[in-house]
């Protein structure tokens, strides 16, 4: 092997930021035109465009949310673990809003009754909403670390509750996380929407890319000042077995600057983060509506890495034994399993990247009533 | 027990077991439909003729409902690993995880970017762009549904995976016989293939519904005719293959051979196939039964002279594979008290393979060291899966693929001659097969997974032992909560689907376009005509 395992597991690491990012930045564009649906579009006909402007792209956009979990399930299986069952009912919650959209968007036009139509919009607005609440939500808990610890067999148990995941960090990540993915669906829709839906989403990722920029200074002064922070005290073997019962961890309260006085580098993701989203806010004035959908899914990208290299190493902190959190470095599949995978990522991800542009260029321009009504496929 | 005393495990199984037949309801037919609209389209490019696009996209409105609610409900599968077999998911993830990224990697993605392109493409793509979109999109389910058995096919087969006791769960230690499990590969064609024979019989018996009322009969009859073609060449492949997956069952998981067949005592070779019977578990033994001589024998072991094991007889060699468990639990045991005890690891190694089977004691004592030989006993009878389920599943699902070549030979026969549409009697019974490729597709899941039972993963992770920490109320709020959920989508996709089929082609893409060039009135065999 070519690669020795500390280096794959950095690799993975790395890779599972990339998956995430992939997912926040194409799916996330229309969680947020579904969040936006109820209030830019309002007649039948506007509603309709918003719609159609995802409508051909969402399941491949679901698709990274899909792979995302199936490389954590893969190249992490304790995190897989431990967040989808300490996240129990969130999970829950989760699915089931996921479950309304490709249901809604395949089912609202099929009849033309002006209830059915409210409800699924209804629907497909929590659809957008939900998902994007409580993947922000379990970010700010992971931040935080979870409440979990494990036996001698590497068996978890999860001690926290559910109301406990609703914790006022975790809740205003969450609406970081909302705040963000309105910004990036506003201009996704700006884009490909017809106006008058076009100039109303330009005007709503304004207000929220400037929302994001704040919200991001107040949480990065939180995680400085009262949120938990993680680091492993003595040696860990960073090539070693994945067991997470064999190093020692220490808790303080705040301090999160000190990663990134360690690594300098990770300053570019909060940097990204807030740069993405002001060029982003900036553009949409002079509606230069392709290159702020471009600044907006840097910023995208940008907060969603800070959250992830504010943690690094670990990738799940416990709260309640420290010592078994988890890390990139005791947390991984087996080096041939993290070696055999990033061959697949490695031939298979230009593909798709490559296929999906490509779908894209084909279904470029903005999506109209007109070309709504001649097109039987129309949702 | 009443439901009130179900515990986290039975819950968990319940779950994953209602939620993987519901979204089994939705996966074959898109196996099917998606070639079915490939064959349909390829002939729409080749001759021009504007009928055959109307086929396309009219099968193409239904396929999309129906992948819908198929992305939908397969999503819950993926996180119920990680939700409710938290357990499952660190022991074997090293291993099961990885065909299911690459699931997402080489197939989930190219399907669900390219069914846009199918819906919203026909005006942007040229023909034959159009018409690649269509074969890559049935390509991908296919190679969706492969990766997907490879991983079902590890937990019937374990292969190429060994426990590593430093992370306490099982790696991949060879790639390749993980890819080429031949179990992996007999379910794959035969599932695909079940997958074939529900598109075809839903596109049949909907065409037969429009030719009983004389609608639409210029698709009705193209249709059913491919239906007819493809459907035989499926129908006769889910039965040849079906006894693939026979075969390398009795290779593999001799005790769900022996409990399909209610085989309590190990018979003489060639063992007779009991074709029917009523198998009395108290009892262990079967009743009534009507057997056919040599035929199990040659199915499972294509020989006269080998022996098909009965469930007795494994009894007494699971009895034995538990005391070498033991051995290599008591091993693993000093090694966790003390990790650089080299003989404990030596002896771990050489009985690693039977650790699962002392694992199936701690239903019955957490302590299973010390284990009196009438527990093991016990331990070793709770391999055996419930018989009757198996034994009735199996039957009515081989009865039906019977039914599905008899039907799809007279559809053939009827179409060959042009007189599909010519027989009433033939349209009623093509009508009313329409459920039956589904009772038979999750019917051969019971087989297949009920069949597994007691372990999660055959002869490694007993089920009991899968499960995550979350509590019973927990599950039973989600349980309650698909349920629900899911019986409202029910009536919601069937909705659509009954409206759909009764709008018809005319009302769903409008009035038809005249054909150009070479439009000539329908001949009394569309095929032939062309």
């Amino acid at each position: 092997m070519p690669f020795d395992y500390e280096l794959l597991r950095l690799i993975w690491w790395a890779l599972l930021g990339a998956l995430l990012i992939g997912f926040a930045v194409m799916d996330g564009f229309d969680l947020g035109v579904a969040t936006l649906l109820p209030f830019v579009a309002r007649s039948d006909g506007e509603r309709r465009i918003v719609i159609n402007t995802v409508g051909p792209v969402w399941e491949g956009n679901q698709v990274w949310l899909v792979l995302g979990a199936g490389a954590i399930f893969a190249a992490w299986p304790a995190l897989y673990a431990a967040a989808f069952s300490g996240f129990y009912l969130a999970m829950f919650v989760v699915l089931c809003a996921l479950i309304l959209r490709p249901v809604g968007f395949k089912f609202r036009s099929k009849i033309h009754d002006k209830r059915w139509r409210s409800f699924w919009d209804w629907a497909l607005f929590a659809g957008g909403f939900v998902p994007a609440l409580i993947f922000g939500v379990a970010v700010g808990n992971a931040l935080q670390g979870a409440p979990f610890r494990f036996d001698d067999e590497l068996r978890m148990t999860y001690e926290g509750s559910f109301l406990g995941l609703l914790n006022p960090f975790a809740l205003f990540c969450g609406f970081v996380s909302v705040i963000m993915l309105i910004m990036h669906g506003g201009c996704y829709l700006a884009l490909k929407s017809d106006e008058p839906v076009a100039s109303r989403a330009a005007f709503a990722a304004r207000q929220a890319a400037f929302i994001l920029i704040v919200a991001m200074i107040v949480g990065g002064v939180c995680m400085e000042l009262g949120v938990n922070t993680y680091r492993i005290v003595g040696a860990i073997d960073t090539s070693g077995p994945s067991n997470p019962l064999l190093k020692a961890v220490e808790v303080r309260l705040g301090g999160v600057s000190a990663n990134y006085a360690r690594h300098l580098w990770m300053l570019a993701a909060p940097a990204a983060a807030l740069a993405g989203a002001a060029i982003a806010g900036t553009l949409t004035i002079y509606r230069r509506d392709g290159a702020a959908f471009v600044a907006s899914a840097i910023s995208v990208a940008g907060v969603v890495a800070t959250a992830g290299v504010s943690l690094f190493p670990f990738l799940l902190p416990s709260s309640l034994a420290p010592d078994q959190s988890l890390t990139v470095w005791d947390a991984s599949s087996s080096e041939l399993t993290l070696g055999i995978m990033l061959v697949a990522v490695v031939i298979f991800l230009p593909i798709i990247v490559a296929y999906t542009a490509w779908a894209y260029r084909v279904l470029r321009g903005r999506v109209t009533l007109a070309a709504i009504r001649s097109d039987t496929s129309s949702y | 027990m009443t439901f009130a005393d179900l515990d986290v495990v039975s819950l968990s199984r319940l779950q994953f077991g209602l939620t993987a037949m519901y979204h089994f309801l939705f996966v074959p037919l898109t196996l099917g439909l998606a070639v079915l609209l490939a064959i349909m389209e390829t002939v729409y490019v080749m001759t021009g003729r504007e009928i055959w696009r109307r086929m396309v996209k009219f099968w193409g409105a239904l396929f999309g409902i129906n992948f819908a609610m198929g992305v939908a409900t397969g999503v819950t599968m993926e996180f119920q690993f990680g939700t409710n077999w938290a357990y499952y998911s660190h022991y074997v993830g090293d291993v099961f995880g990885a065909p299911l990224a690459i699931e997402g990697l080489m197939a989930f993605f190219l399907e669900a970017t390219f069914i846009g392109l199918f819906f919203f493409g026909w005006e942007r793509l040229s023909k034959v762009g159009h018409l690649a979109v269509t074969w890559l999109l049935a390509l991908a389910t296919n190679l969706s549904a492969l990766w997907i058995l490879i991983a079902n096919g590890w937990m019937q087969n374990p292969v190429g995976a060994t426990f590593n006791p430093d992370t306490m769960r099982m790696e991949v230690s060879d790639f390749s016989a993980l890819i080429f499990n031949p179990v992996a590969q007999a379910k794959f064609v035969h599932t695909v293939s079940a997958g074939y024979v529900t598109g075809a019989v839903f596109v049949l018996a909907v065409s037969a519904f429009y030719m009983l009322r004389l609608r639409h009969m210029e698709l009705a009859k193209r249709s059913a005719t491919v239906a007819a073609s493809f459907g035989l060449a499926a129908a006769l492949s889910v039965v040849v293959l079906g006894d693939e997956s026979g075969y390398t069952t009795g290779e593999n998981q001799r005790m769900k051979l022996a409990a399909i067949e209610a085989m309590w005592k190990t018979e003489p070779a060639p063992a007779s196939f009991t074709l029917f019977g009523i198998p009395d578990a108290e009892a262990r033994e079967t009743r009534y039964e009507v057997r056919i001589p040599w035929m199990l024998g040659l199915i499972a072991t294509r020989s006269i002279s080998k022996e098909v094991a009965g469930i007795e007889d494994l009894v007494k060699d699971v009895e034995l594979r538990i005391r070498f468990g033991l051995m290599a639990y008591e091993a693993l045991e000093k090694i966790k008290a003390d990790r650089t005890d080299a003989m404990a690891r030596a002896k771990l190694e050489a009985t690693s393979a039977e650790l699962g089977y002392a694992l199936l004691l701690k239903k019955i004592r957490p302590d299973v060291l010390n284990a009196t030989d009438a527990e093991i006993t016990r331990a070793a009878w709770s391999t055996v899966p419930p018989i009757s389920p198996l034994f009735w599943s199996f039957r009515i699902m081989v009865g039906l693929g019977v039914f599905f070549i008899a039907l799809f030979a007279t559809a053939f026969v009827l179409a060959s001659r042009g007189r599909i549409d010519a027989s009433r009697t033939f349209l009623w019974v093509a009508l009313l097969a329409l459920p039956t490729p589904w009772v038979a597709a999750e019917l051969g899941w019971i087989v297949a997974e009920v069949g597994r039972q007691p372990w999660v993963i055959e002869g490694v992770m007993p089920t009991f032992l899968a499960v995550s920490s979350v509590s019973a109320g927990n599950v039973w709020a989600t349980l309650i909560g698909f349920v629900a959920f899911y019986s409202a989508l029910a009536v919601v996709d069937l909705v659509l689907m009954v409206k759909t089929i009764r709008m018809g082609p005319d009302r769903l893409l409008g009035p038809a376009r005249p054909e150009s060039g070479h439009g000539r009135p329908l001949s009394a065999s569309p095929i032939a005509a062309e």
